[in-house]
């Protein structure tokens, strides 16, 4: 059997312990830090692997312990999962990167955190069990508490209990429809799911759509979709500038698993296809136009990052409940490049908070922000990407979408969303840069106490400029800048997975095909 | 037995929103765990209640759920069991931590907790003087 689908996850767990052994002082940083750099490129080779092997469209399907596919837990590869295994190490990579300027030194089993928290998104993008996936989701929940409250206090202490449990209630939420649904089709393999819905019996329609809305309730709360978004902004304005870039992928991971089990399981011609889809879309519309509202509003860099992080999602959830072939392959090439344009923004906006003193990263306050070149460049970059401007991937992927949305009486309104909605947040982001890179002069009514709240006996000596930190920002921006030169062949590659998915019928073929070489099946 | 099971399941499950919609990080907590119980007996009850029957294999006995209960939610709920319990220990140390920080441990802050407790004294207070009229009042 070809054991590649179990390296991502194994990597990451063998080097997170390894990674606790190093940590007494006396060692230093520079053992944790091969340990972790050793391991990312590891996994990075094997899911380039996996890449190349499900571009070629096979489904993969991997027995741990050898069970068979109806008593045990697989793994399964296809072009989604291994293009989300990818983009997730990428973005690692550059998170990593700006960590080992200094970070990791200060929050302490930051590098153990960091690959249990890479193990966590591996897995849950490449497991085909729903159980599997609800602890996959707790691993890199549970890391996830650990980067974000390492080394911290005070404010932050009060946002990540209220991060905690908010996704300890989800948590619980997730369980209750795996008990409903295990109750009800006596399966949690997803793809044996799916032919179980298919012969349903019509009494128990609404039963298993009820556990199935749970389900969505859920991976709707994880990627913060509108009534269930209020943890987003305060979360990513307080975690560290490592973290949040990293946090960037974490909204993609709820999107992955409604767009996994809204086509695998629930989707497949039963009596439940589709049922999620229309109000899905109306709430992504909701959520966009509230986040441009918020990218406007935002006070702080950091809360306007978190704002187009939602932004994104927003965007997602509509190019998903299309579900068209078009639509939904450019939305994932729309999810690849909001994954790093996003992150990039939050490493950035760290950059920009430590330079400036204790003027911090508020827009309102005119602060000195001493060799602002290079950060001015970069903010230019990201700034031109997110919003969706021409040349960089954002424009790219929203003309995709616009491009693909299929003809009929929703066209006008999602055109007008989507371009409204750019044209707010490229005000705001417009709006922030001239803030903080031109030192426009204040108001002479509204400015008095802006003034007198810097003063220069609140000066505070801006924190030295690290290289390390600048070149996670420029690899991040780096990716974007790729997607637009190689964007034909990740075009490609988008508009095949989406073709995939959108027929699932020979995933269960696979599953059952998958037979152990060891035991008697 | 299927309605003592799904009362218990109900009732737990309303105490636990009941407590996690409370502004205290405690009672949040508590509610937390009320809720991680009913979803465990929930769980437990998706392989149905047989009294009886061994959830392990014998010899000799035909392997079919009309001679077993279901093995499988009993291994679930054990993961959901330890995953509960290790994220309550999570909390509580967060939520001791988070009140040391931050001198209180009302959800909205310090500056809320001052005011909802300015409140709760006036509001005895106008309780208080409100009764005391109440008596006075027939004898005048």
């Amino acid at each position: 059997m070809n054991h590649l689908p179990a390296l991502p996850i194994l990597i990451p767990l063998f080097a997170a312990s390894i990674a606790l052994f190093f940590e007494h002082r006396r060692f230093g940083m520079v053992p944790q830090r091969i340990v972790a750099w050793t391991s990312l490129a590891a996994m990075l080779a094997v899911s380039c692997v996996l890449v190349a092997s499900a571009a070629s469209g096979e489904v993969s399907v991997y027995l741990l312990g050898d069970w068979p596919a109806r008593l045990g837990i697989v793994l399964m590869v296809d072009r989604l999962s291994a293009l989300m295994v990818l983009v997730g190490l990428l973005l690692g990579a550059g998170c990593l990167l700006h960590a080992c300027a200094g970070w990791d030194r200060r929050a302490p089993h930051f590098h153990a955190f960091f690959q249990f928290q890479l193990m966590g998104l591996n897995g849950a993008f490449l497991t085909g069990d729903i159980f599997n996936l609800f602890v996959f989701f707790e691993v890199l929940l549970i890391s996830s508490y650990g980067l974000m409250l390492s080394g911290g206090r005070g404010e932050r202490m009060r946002a990540g209990l209220h991060y905690v449990a908010f996704n300890i209630a989800a948590s619980t939420l997730f369980l209750i429809a795996l008990g409903l649904l295990y109750g009800l089709l006596g399966s949690l393999n997803m793809a044996e799911l799916s032919a179980r819905v298919a012969g349903l019996s019509a009494s128990d329609v609404a039963l298993v759509q009820a556990a199935a809305g749970l389900l969505f309730v859920v991976f709707c709360a994880k990627a913060a979709l509108l009534p269930m978004y209020f943890w987003l902004p305060e979360t990513y304005t307080h975690a560290p500038a490592a973290v949040a870039g990293l946090f960037a992928i974490m909204t993609k991971v709820g999107l992955y698993a409604v767009l996994r089990l809204g086509t695998l399981t629930f989707g497949a011609t039963g009596p439940l296809d589709g049922f999620a889809w229309p109000a899905l879309l109306v709430l992504g519309a909701a959520t966009l136009v509230l986040a441009s509202l918020g990218v406007l509003a935002a006070t702080r860099l950091r809360a306007l990052a978190a704002y187009l992080v939602l932004g994104s999602a927003a965007t997602l959830f509509i190019a998903f409940s299309l579900g068209t072939e078009g639509t939904v392959g450019a939305g994932l090439y729309y999810l690849v490049h909001s994954s790093f344009a996003g992150a990039a923004l939050f490493l950035l906006a760290d950059l920009i908070r430590r330079r400036r003193g204790r003027a911090g990263d508020r827009k309102d306050v005119i602060a000195a922000l001493p060799d602002k070149t290079v950060p001015g460049l970069l903010f230019l970059v990201a700034a031109v990407s997110l919003a969706g401007l021409p040349p960089l991937s954002g424009f790219v992927g929203k003309l995709l979408l616009l491009e693909a949305v299929p003809a009929g009486p929703r066209t006008l309104w999602v055109w007008l969303l989507v371009l409204g909605t750019s044209f707010l947040m490229l005000v705001g982001l417009a709006r922030a840069g001239t803030r903080l890179f031109w030192r426009v002069a204040p108001w002479p009514d509204a400015g008095q106490h802006r003034l007198e709240a810097y003063t220069p006996e609140h000066e505070m000596a801006p924190a030295p400029s690290r290289p390390r930190e600048t070149a996670a920002i420029v690899l991040l921006l780096a990716y974007g800048v790729a997607l637009v030169v190689a964007a034909a062949p990740v075009l490609d590659y988008a508009r095949a997975t989406a073709a995939q998915l959108l027929s699932p019928g020979d995933y269960v073929e696979h599953v059952r095909a998958a037979l152990p070489i060891l035991r008697e099946p | 037995m299927e309605l003592a099971m799904a009362s218990a399941i109900g009732i737990l499950t309303a105490a636990g929103v009941y407590l996690l919609l409370r502004a205290r990080s405690f009672d949040v907590i508590l509610g937390l765990t009320l809720l991680s119980y009913a979803t465990n007996l929930l769980i437990f009850s998706g392989g149905r209640l047989v009294p009886g029957k061994p959830p392990v294999l014998r010899d000799g006995v035909p392997a079919d759920l009309t001679h077993y209960t279901d093995p499988l939610p009993q291994a679930l709920v054990l993961t959901a069991i330890v995953i509960a319990f290790a994220m309550t220990a999570v909390t509580v140390v967060l939520a001791i931590r988070s009140r040391g920080d931050n001198d209180s441990d009302h959800v909205d802050g310090y500056k809320a907790e001052r005011d909802f407790l300015a409140s709760e004294q006036r509001r005895h207070e106008e309780a208080r003087d409100a009764a005391r009229a109440d008596q006075e009042e027939p004898r005048a």
